[in-house]
């Protein structure tokens, strides 16, 4: 590892830290293999998406001015997580005394994927994962990041993570019927609207299940707690792994 | 009722549930196979964007060279403040007439406007003359869509209602044999109607004409046997030139139901010799949305409905989930501008996954506004009691060591409870989801032993 | 004041930023003209016929009430237009000539001095519009530079029949207006 390479924060989701610790474990030992100097800053907490979305952003003032500080060192941070880091660049509320500080961490964050793809310049993973893998394009990362193609939009196909993915020798990416559609999760709306929030997630599964999906993955472990939480109340046989998990494991 | 109540009430039938997401879901299918046909799409999506918005920036000139040339070209032109304006001027040139049964095609403004029950109520007979309008009036229902407005139905339930008041055959369900009898007994009432009334899909403020888009052909059965043809436009409705009707014809029908154009798109200049044409221009609420910054873009909707077709809510939960007017993700961000406590849980019935703002073809933020009005809603009423939880859980995040306590806490009685004592909001997760398994130790903890 | 002054001086005490008005590029489409125009008719549930098609078509199909004011088949006509539009309730056919086509989704422009009475392309039970191919037009942005600004008091585009998917969304041809629609292009 050089010195004077970027340094790297890595920012852990809360709920990730505190329920799938071999996600932020995966994702550290991803970015060190691909010759980062990574740290992950002692002191994070939860980026205030919850609150905000409930409609509550300007109580995340206190949450959103301790983000900033904490990463104001780093060159970059990276999160497993399209759905924080879009929050951190687009629903945080503006600290005053800290403009500069605030505009330049939208400029520095971001989701890992895109951080491999897009800063790293990593055009293609030498690995190996031989399982048929099926994506779970979480809203966030695929319309607000715009970290793939909007089945929507008139545009030329792309897509970050199966980039990465696709050239992993004996990966098999399932096609499905709906490629982008929400899952259901929603932060609290997995709670508010239960019924909806587990109809959508049965559909996304039952795509999931009619394509041959052995392996589940996607960028964000909100999205998956979710439907993972709903196949396994279902006795559905399905794996769900981070995608951060599967690169990491390739390409040991 | 809230969304969330009328929403587990709508999927409790299934079935119909799964039918109504897929075929709903057929539609938008069709929307994005044509869109991908027209390669200056995104363009002319930008384009128009831009045009609305100028419009809104020039809107009471525009409505003031909208009415000049309409005035000049012969149409009497009416102002209305509100829906209560509204009616009381149909009902004085209905008045003016004598006349007491008028046929009316699609209009959601006269929807919003509750013009029906007013003209009922004063001896009017109304007859709405798009089909699927007919069938829900018939139910004495709403429109459940605002393009499709009986998508809410199985062809048996029509099959049953046509019998009993159209007498057709019981049990006959074909889609065909159904139509063509309303094609009978709607054809009666066309030929008898003295007034019709029709809604208005765009007006041009150059020339003072408005266009109005129909495949079924009603609006102008209407209108043509008609004396008196009473057009309403909500005053967003307008074009600044005829030729942007170029890019919104293009973009309309596609959007909506992905065919290239309606069957029948009539341009409505001046009356025949010897006819009336009047149009009725509607505020209801219209300035007051324009006037919020945040919201009046929301204005610049050409009801299209594709928003609807695209929405995994709005597709599973149904138009009457809404409890308001135009129903899914644009109607979640007009509706609370005309009422913000009855429709204070809409913005709430969308995860933000913001397809309705990649579908949009005047490129309305819609789920960026659906955010704001979340933060508009909170500061005046607590919503389901969230107010005080989320408070105590910013205090969490707040502070590192409180979040980390709480984190073991979390942890520790999630080990230590069954399943049925994991309190409130965990409790409705854990409804039909389980919880993940929880680890022997945070990230944190891991990265403290491993690389510190 | 008036609801007119309330509305207009409410909209003035809004402001927003100007934004220009965009030009509108003249996009055109790719691909044959007439073959392109007589696909769009085919998806909007339409017929495209040579004359010489319809031609043959027509004394078979056995009208008793026709009125054409298509200048191209002058002598077709059963009986003469009404004044009255209700009285063409029972019109078996109407023969109309089309102003211009547009290619990219088969719309037709006619105008007033087109449709004798406006009720006539809608009440008739069956349409048939008389279309010269040298007036395909590629894009809607062409078909409104031809428009351009013609006073006519009423003008449409038709683009197929009458028709609705309001059951099921299962598309039934013949709502309210004319069960068919047929092109000839001369």
């Amino acid at each position: 590892m050089k010195s004077d390479s970027p340094h790297i924060a890595l920012f852990i989701p809360c709920y990730v830290d505190q329920f799938y610790p071999k996600v932020g474990i995966a994702s550290l030992e991803l970015l060190e293999k691909l010759g980062c100097k990574v740290t992950f800053p002692s002191g994070q907490t939860c980026c205030g998406q919850p609150l905000a979305n409930a409609g509550y952003e300007r109580d995340t003032i206190g949450t959103t001015r301790h983000f900033i500080e904490l990463f104001k060192p780093f060159d970059y941070v990276v999160a497993p997580s399209g759905s924080c880091v879009l929050h951190i660049k687009e629903h945080s509320p503006q600290i005053p005394g800290l403009e500069n500080e605030q505009a330049e961490l939208h400029h520095k964050v971001y989701e890992l994927t895109e951080f491999i793809t897009d800063v790293l310049k990593v055009e293609k993973l030498e690995g190996k994962f031989p399982h048929r893998v099926g994506f779970h394009a979480s809203c966030h990362g695929q319309r607000g990041l715009r970290l793939a193609s909007s089945s929507e939009l008139n545009q030329t196909p792309f897509n970050k993570a199966r980039k990465l993915l696709e050239n992993l020798e004996g990966l098999e990416w399932v096609e499905l019927s709906r490629t982008d559609e929400c899952c259901g999760f929603g932060g609290t709306f997995a709670v508010t609207e239960e019924a909806l929030s587990v109809r959508m997630g049965k559909d996304r599964l039952e795509d999931h299940l009619s394509h041959k999906t052995e392996i589940l993955t996607g960028g964000d472990m909100s999205c998956i707690m979710h439907l993972q939480g709903i196949a396994t109340r279902n006795n559905q046989t399905l794996k769900f792994l981070h995608i951060a998990e599967i690169l990491n494991e390739a390409i040991s | 009722m809230s969304h969330p109540e009328n929403a587990t009430e709508f999927l409790k039938d299934q079935a119909k549930a799964k039918w109504h997401d897929e075929t709903l879901w057929f539609v938008r299918d069709k929307r994005d196979r044509i869109s991908k046909t027209i390669p200056e799409w995104e363009q002319l999506r930008e384009i128009a964007s831009q045009i609305k918005d100028n419009v809104l920036a020039n809107l009471g000139s525009y409505l003031e060279d909208f009415e000049r040339n309409a005035q000049k070209n012969g149409i009497k032109v009416h102002w209305a403040a509100n829906g209560e304006e509204h009616n009381q001027l149909v009902l004085d040139i209905l008045q003016k007439q004598n006349c007491t049964a008028i046929v009316k095609s699609k209009s959601i403004l006269t929807e919003e406007c509750h013009l029906n029950p007013f003209l009922e109520k004063h001896g009017v007979e109304v007859v709405d003359t798009d089909l699927g309008e007919r069938i829900v009036q018939f139910l004495n229902q709403p429109p459940s869509h605002i393009v499709l407005p009986a998508i809410h139905l199985k062809k048996g339930e029509i099959s049953d209602l046509f019998h009993e008041k159209l007498h057709t055959e019981k049990g006959n369900e074909d889609p065909s044999y159904l139509t063509n009898a309303a094609r009978i007994h709607l054809r009666e009432k066309f030929l008898k109607a003295k007034v019709a009334i029709t809604g208005v899909n765009f007006g041009i403020a150059e020339t003072g004409e408005f266009v109005v888009c129909t495949n079924e052909g009603n609006a102008d059965m209407g209108v043509h046997l008609a004396d008196v043809h009473i057009a309403c436009m909500g005053i967003e409705k307008i074009l600044p030139r005829r030729k942007d009707l170029g890019v919104f014809l293009r973009l309309l029908a596609r959007s909506a139901t992905g065919q290239p154009v309606t069957n029948y798109n009539s341009h409505f200049r001046s009356p025949s010799p010897g006819k009336e044409m009047h149009i009725i221009l509607v505020d209801n609420g219209r300035t007051a949305q324009l006037a919020r910054e945040k919201f009046k873009n929301s204005l610049k909707c050409i009801r299209c409905g594709a928003c609807m077709n695209t929405c995994p809510i709005y597709r599973r939960s149904g138009g009457f989930s809404y409890g308001s007017t135009v129903p899914g993700p644009i109607g979640s961000i007009l509706s609370p501008g005309l009422d913000m406590k009855k429709h204070s849980t809409l913005p709430f019935a969308s995860t933000l996954c913001g397809s309705c703002s990649d579908v949009c073809p005047v490129k309305i933020n819609i789920h960026e506004q659906l955010y704001e009005w979340r933060q508009e809603i909170t500061k005046t009423h607590g919503e389901f009691g969230k107010g005080l939880s989320m408070k105590l859980a910013n205090g969490i995040f707040k502070s590192p060591l409180a979040y980390k306590i709480s984190g073991n806490l979390m942890r520790s009685a999630l080990k230590a409870l069954p399943d049925s004592l994991i309190y409130h909001p965990l409790n409705t997760w854990g409804k039909n989801r389980n919880l993940p398994e929880t680890p022997k130790e945070s990230f944190q903890q891991w990265y403290q032993k491993n690389r510190s | 004041m008036s609801s007119r002054e309330n509305i207009l001086s409410a909209i003035r005490g809004v402001s927003i930023a100007p934004k220009s008005l965009p030009e509108i590029p003249d996009f055109r489409l790719s691909g044959e003209l007439v073959e392109t125009f007589t696909q769009s008719i085919l998806g909007n549930k339409g017929e495209v016929l040579t004359k010489v098609e319809f031609d043959n078509w027509l004394p078979n199909a056995k009208f008793s009430k026709i009125i054409s004011l298509s200048s191209h088949f002058q002598n077709e006509s059963t009986i003469s237009l009404p004044e009255d539009p209700h009285e063409l309730e029972d019109l078996g056919l109407a023969i109309l000539d089309g102003q211009f086509g547009v290619a990219e989704n088969g719309a037709i422009w006619l105008e007033d001095s087109n449709l004798g009475l406006r009720a006539l392309p809608f009440i008739t039970e069956h349409l048939v519009i008389v279309l010269n191919r040298k007036n395909l037009v590629e894009t809607m942005h062409q078909g409104y530079n031809l428009i351009g600004n013609a006073e006519s008091g009423f003008g449409l585009f038709i683009a197929g029949p009458s028709k609705t998917a309001d059951i099921e969304q299962s598309l039934v041809i013949g709502a309210h207006g004319a069960k068919s629609l047929r092109v000839v292009l001369v």
